[in-house]
């Protein structure tokens, strides 16, 4: 027999109103979990594939949009635009360096984009198999795309037109898989990457009709497979562009001029991303006071349950003191059965928060390309079961000293 | 072994009671009689350590007992004083063993099994040792609270109006068990009560009607 032993036994007792304070504050400290897990994982993963990304520059739209279809690979695109303006974009001093993107099609879900080598550069991604895209119609593919479809390096397949998987096929034109990359968790994972002209081509049917005898054996070698913009008619579209400035003064003018000279429009990641943050900010913070106030009724229940047993638990205190036990150890004991109650109800709400973002992200396909998962600990966490303990100790305080205060001789006399 | 020296104490506000000396030696029992209201049980609560005395002394062999600090006193008490009340406050919400258990615990003394089971042996209780308290009858509850009392062998044992709720025949033989009990363990008991059926059970009486 021991203290915590002790309190323990007196929370078996009350088993009903024990799951009751230990449901309440589990219920808390689990909605607080889900959000800091979905938060924490969202602003590492937004922030993780927007670096090195100074600006933007696509078809005119929504610039939250832009960002989200171009950075991220979540959201549709604005549009296209056109070849030689992006070209002529580059060629501006402020720019050191522009990546190419052109979206349209994907595969079983995952998009289908064309690039050139700088973009896997952008994100330091590694080969774990085969080789970089050289050629129209040969692919690198991310890691997670390889282990979903189950795709190896030599496996040939079609893509499909529009974003999402139900749209056509294009029979015309199949894509070879020469390379895949090692997992990044970015955006990159869940990408299918290709030249620019390997789109062109697939889309480009009347063209393509033609002169099909003449395509189909020969391979051909992008025009700008490893860096710049590839050369094309002067119909030639890309979706957008991936634009590094030299300098802090390119953020000052370029937008602005893109923006009011050209049919682009230019948005910052950084800018919008935390436009977003703090459009979602709202919510979350309001779901958050909610989440406190479940904690605090669960701790004034237990307050409200320790102080009304103390009642019928005076004769035992007095009992206790009169076997021996000092002042303090019955604060103590009072105390311990508080604590025992939300350390229990932390570690409810760690598994319930945790299995929740896991269930959660099993029901969402997007989760994963959003990179979020509920089997990581994060950053916070460690606070949250510490406010459990706390909260104990806060709702156990006053009938503690209360306990401590037992006039042993008073309580007996009073038979 | 008991001594008690000078010994003023209020009951209440009207009533100062005092004892300028007595001394309860080895193996003599007390009886403290008096109705309700005379302050025996204050007495009884000062002579076990638990309600300092407005003034005076009392020694248990050489300890002075309210010389002592705090939770030297809660040590001091727990290991030589056993305490009986009318009712059998018993922690409801522990098994049989547990309590006693408990009383090891808090006492300081090592947490030992054996002796709990035979203390419950001899009164009759060995099969209880796993029951929940709630499951016991009244009298048995009242022979755990005896082994309680006597499971650190006290030197004192203090009964406070042990028969006032039994019939005769139990009155008696829950005397004549702690009688037994108190001599098995070499303790003095002391038992305070108002029952005129046990007044006569000791020749040492400490009538508190006739101060």
């Amino acid at each position: 027999m021991n203290l915590f032993l002790l309190s323990w036994k007196y929370i078996k007792d009350k088993p009903l109103n024990t799951f009751l304070n230990v449901l309440l504050m589990g219920l808390g400290i689990a909605i607080i979990l889900v959000l800091l897990i979905l938060n924490s994982q969202l602003e590492e993963n937004l922030s993780k594939n927007k670096r090195g990304i100074d600006l933007v520059v696509g078809a005119k739209g929504s610039p939250l949009q832009l960002i989200l279809a171009n950075v991220y690979h979540i959201d549709f695109p604005t549009g296209n635009i056109k070849l030689d303006e992006a070209k002529a974009l580059t060629r501006n001093r402020q720019v050191k360096s522009a990546i190419p993107l052109a979206l349209g099609d994907n595969y079983q879900g995952f998009r289908i984009v064309g690039t050139n080598h700088d973009y896997t550069k952008l994100y330091e991604a590694t080969l774990s198999e085969g080789a970089l895209w050289k050629y129209n119609l040969e692919c690198t593919i991310g890691s997670n795309v390889a282990m979903q479809l189950g795709l190896k390096v030599g496996d040939v397949f079609f893509g499909a037109h529009g974003l999402s998987d139900t749209d056509l096929d294009h029979d015309e034109a199949s894509y070879k898989v020469v390379g895949i990359l090692e997992p990044s968790n970015t955006a990159l994972d869940n990408l299918i990457l290709t030249n620019i002209e390997s789109i062109w081509q697939v889309h480009d049917h009347s063209a393509e009709e033609g002169e099909e005898a003449e395509h189909s054996n020969e391979p051909v070698l992008g025009s700008a497979y490893e860096t710049g913009l590839p050369e094309g008619g002067p119909d030639a579209e890309i979706t957008s562009m991936l634009i590094q400035f030299r300098s802090a003064m390119g953020a000052v003018t370029m937008p602005r001029m893109i923006n009011s000279n050209t049919n682009m429009q230019a948005a910052s990641p950084a800018f919008e991303t935390q436009r977003l943050f703090s459009l979602m900010g709202i919510g979350v913070n309001m779901i958050k006071s909610f989440a406190y106030i479940i904690i605090v009724i669960a701790g004034l229940s237990i307050f409200i349950s320790l102080y009304n047993a103390l009642k019928d638990r005076k004769y035992d205190l007095a009992i206790m003191r009169s076997l021996g036990a000092s002042k303090s150890k019955l604060f103590v004991h009072v105390i311990f059965e508080g604590i025992i109650i939300t350390t229990i109800g932390g570690v409810l709400g760690f598994i319930l928060g945790h299995g929740l973002v896991e269930f959660l992200t099993g029901l969402y396909e997007k989760s994963d390309a959003i990179g979020i998962s509920g089997m990581v600990l994060v950053k916070g966490e460690f606070y949250v079961l510490l406010i459990s303990v706390g909260v104990g100790v806060l709702a156990s305080i006053l009938p503690a000293f209360s306990a401590y205060r037992t006039d042993i001789s008073k309580v007996l006399a009073q038979e | 072994m008991i001594t008690i020296e000078n010994l003023n104490f209020g009951y209440s506000e009207k009533r100062i009671l005092s004892i300028s000396h007595m001394e309860i030696k080895e193996k003599q029992h007390l009886m403290i009689l008096g109705k309700s209201g005379s302050g025996k049980t204050t007495l009884l609560h000062i002579l076990g350590g638990l309600l300092k005395p407005a003034q005076g002394k009392v020694l248990i062999d050489d300890t002075d007992l309210y010389q002592l600090s705090g939770s030297a006193m809660d040590k001091y008490r727990g290991q030589n004083i056993g305490l009986v009340f009318q009712k059998a406050h018993l922690i409801s919400a522990l098994t049989v063993k547990d309590n006693l258990l408990l009383a090891q615990y808090f006492s300081g003394i090592p947490q030992d099994k054996g002796r709990i089971k035979e203390v419950l042996d001899t009164l009759n209780l060995g099969e209880k040792l796993n029951s929940k308290v709630r499951q016991l009858s009244q009298g048995e509850q009242q022979r755990v609270t005896i082994a309680r009392a006597l499971l650190n062998k006290p030197r004192v044992l203090l009964a406070d109006e042990p028969t006032a709720s039994l019939d005769d025949d139990n009155a008696n033989s829950v005397i004549q068990l702690l009688k037994e009990q108190a001599e098995n363990n070499n303790a003095s008991l002391i038992i305070a009560t108002h029952d005129q059926r046990v007044k006569d059970a000791f020749d040492l009486q400490l009538n508190l009607n006739e101060q």
